[in-house]
């Protein structure tokens, strides 16, 4: 009896920490932007003391790493580092840092830009969003649980993945005009 | 029953009926309402209505007359029927049986039969519009409002607003409509049925408003929290008034006219809105939020939710969030002095 009732509780509370996951928080209490104001833009400080890394709430919640997915395209940052793969701007999907892979080091790229071609999006950019943009930028080099990310594009595939794709014989380059056919 | 008892029964059904009278009479006056047909589509969906309501209401109040007829003459013969049960088939009755349910039969495939016709005539009557030379009007349905584009050959006379779609009268118009994100339906009762918004598709209508006036409409398949909050406004004018106001929609936003609203634009350009929304003549070029270079010209905000007022401007542009949860905006906490320079720029966008 007293088994079942402790593994009903366990299961109670298992279910109340899942729902996180799916909170859509409208009205956000984000992670407050202040603890970024001392990021410097670059690794080297005087003594031993290291950055202290804070987690990033928003990489534990489905709704807002969605969120922070549809702002990267709103706000454009397919223009330059497209859909994680890069182009003008560096690629985000890899395990390749310029200026630091913490949610707090990406905030302060964002916020603060970053020379040659990073604009600082401050005071155009909520915080909140930000933080949500943050997560969603980790999440493309899968540093954030799973259980969380985003699973799937809302860009529609123009075709076919190549396993479904039929067989197409090649045909040359331009085919052969009518007048140059030769007569039956 | 008391006499109170009877009193209050009255009232109770008096109330009823006028409810229902004034329920009735609404939707025959409403600007959101097929019973009261602005143009030929809703014409002749609202004849298809009255037709299937009528034949209908008949045979409704047909089949309860001869159910209250079989239950008096049953309870009549309560007294006369034997003990023993009816094993031998009276044959005349048998032949009246089959004859009563064979005409029912046929009653009710020639009644369907007559719909079908009248259905399908009704279908092809909203294809009937269609014209190459209409003027045509690009919808894109968006969570949760409706970017409206009116296209032109030459590009620079094509113009973009939102959530406020104008026609002239006797004019058709051609809507070519698509959605940027999931399924949405664009319905005008007033004027016609209904048509889906699809992703990545274009579906097209054609509409025509022969009387004046303005007209609601209203997304009419679910597409999320603010689903019901998604509604615009149709206003069909004489063609001299839509050809004044599409010249007016045409021009860029007036440059501001005094140092309060130069102030305005300033903290527009400096804060988040810019990296939504167009001013046409500003440098605010985005194109995921609607469009504001006319933005006072507008009846309402918000998709229909609000109507335009500075005081819901303010409230919308300070905390959207707590109007209509969900939406895209995020909150803007402006210094009161920013916000008030900010709503008298967004007011002279007339």
């Amino acid at each position: 009896m007293m088994i079942a009732a402790v593994c009903g509780v366990g299961l109670a509370l298992c279910l109340i920490a899942a729902c996180k996951r799916e909170e859509r928080g409208l009205r956000v209490d984000p992670p407050s932007a202040a603890r970024v104001n001392s990021k410097t833009l670059s690794e080297l400080r005087p003594g031993n003391v290291q950055p202290v890394s804070a987690p990033n709430e928003f990489e534990q919640n489905a709704f807002a790493m969605n969120e922070g997915k549809r702002l990267y395209e709103w706000y454009n940052c397919v223009g330059c580092h497209a859909h994680g793969g890069g182009g003008m701007g560096p690629p985000l999907m890899d395990a390749k840092w310029i200026y630091g892979g913490a949610p707090e080091q990406i905030f302060a790229t964002i916020v603060e830009g970053r020379p040659n071609g990073m604009p600082s999006f401050r005071g155009k950019i909520p915080d909140y969003q930000v933080w949500q943009l943050s997560a969603y930028v980790r999440s493309m080099s899968g540093q954030v649980s799973k259980d969380a990310s985003p699973s799937r594009d809302d860009d529609m595939n123009v075709r076919k993945p190549e396993q479904s794709t039929e067989q197409q014989e090649p045909r040359g380059t331009g085919g052969v005009p009518k007048s140059a056919e030769r007569p039956q | 029953m008391s006499a109170r008892g009877r009193r209050l029964g009255r009232n109770a059904l008096r109330s009823c009926a006028l409810a229902c009278y004034a329920l009735a009479t609404a939707a025959c006056t409403g600007s959101q309402s097929i019973l009261n047909p602005a143009g030929p589509n809703a014409g002749n969906v609202s004849r298809l209505w009255w037709l299937m309501f009528y034949v209908c209401a008949a045979v409704f109040l047909l089949v309860i007359a001869f159910l209250a007829a079989a239950l008096a003459r049953a309870r009549r013969r309560r007294n006369q029927l034997p003990d023993a049960p009816d094993t031998e088939p009276d044959a005349r009755r048998e032949r009246r049986m089959r004859g009563v349910v064979t005409g029912a039969v046929v009653a009710t495939v020639i009644i369907l039969f007559v719909f079908l016709v009248a259905s399908f005539t009704t279908s092809r009557s909203l294809y009937a519009l269609s014209d190459p030379n209409n003027l045509r009007i690009k919808v894109n349905g968006q969570q949760w409002w409706w970017q409206v584009e009116y296209e032109n050959d030459v590009a620079s006379q094509t113009f973009k607003t939102a959530n406020e779609i104008h026609l002239p009268v006797g004019q058709t118009v051609t809507l070519r409509l698509t959605s940027s994100d999931v399924i949405h339906s664009f319905w005008v009762p007033n004027l016609g049925g209904k048509r889906d918004l699809i992703p990545g598709h274009e579906t097209t209508m054609w509409l025509r408003a022969d009387r004046a006036g303005t007209y609601r409409g209203q997304c009419a398949e679910y597409c999320g929290l603010q689903h019901a909050h998604m509604a615009f406004v149709v206003v069909a004018e004489p063609v001299e008034q839509f050809s004044a106001w599409m010249e007016a929609q045409r021009r860029p936003a007036a440059p501001p006219a005094n140092a309060e609203q130069q102030r305005g634009q300033q903290v527009f350009l400096a804060s988040p809105c810019v990296m939504c929304h167009t001013i046409r003549g500003t440098d605010a070029s985005a194109s995921v939020a609607p469009d504001l270079t006319h933005l006072a010209s507008r009846q309402t905000i918000a998709a229909g939710m609000l109507p335009n007022t500075r005081g819901h401007l303010g409230g919308w542009v300070s905390n959207s969030q707590e109007l209509k949860p969900g939406n895209r905006m995020p909150p803007n906490p402006l210094a009161p002095a920013d916000l008030q320079a900010l709503l008298s720029y967004l007011e002279s966008l007339k």
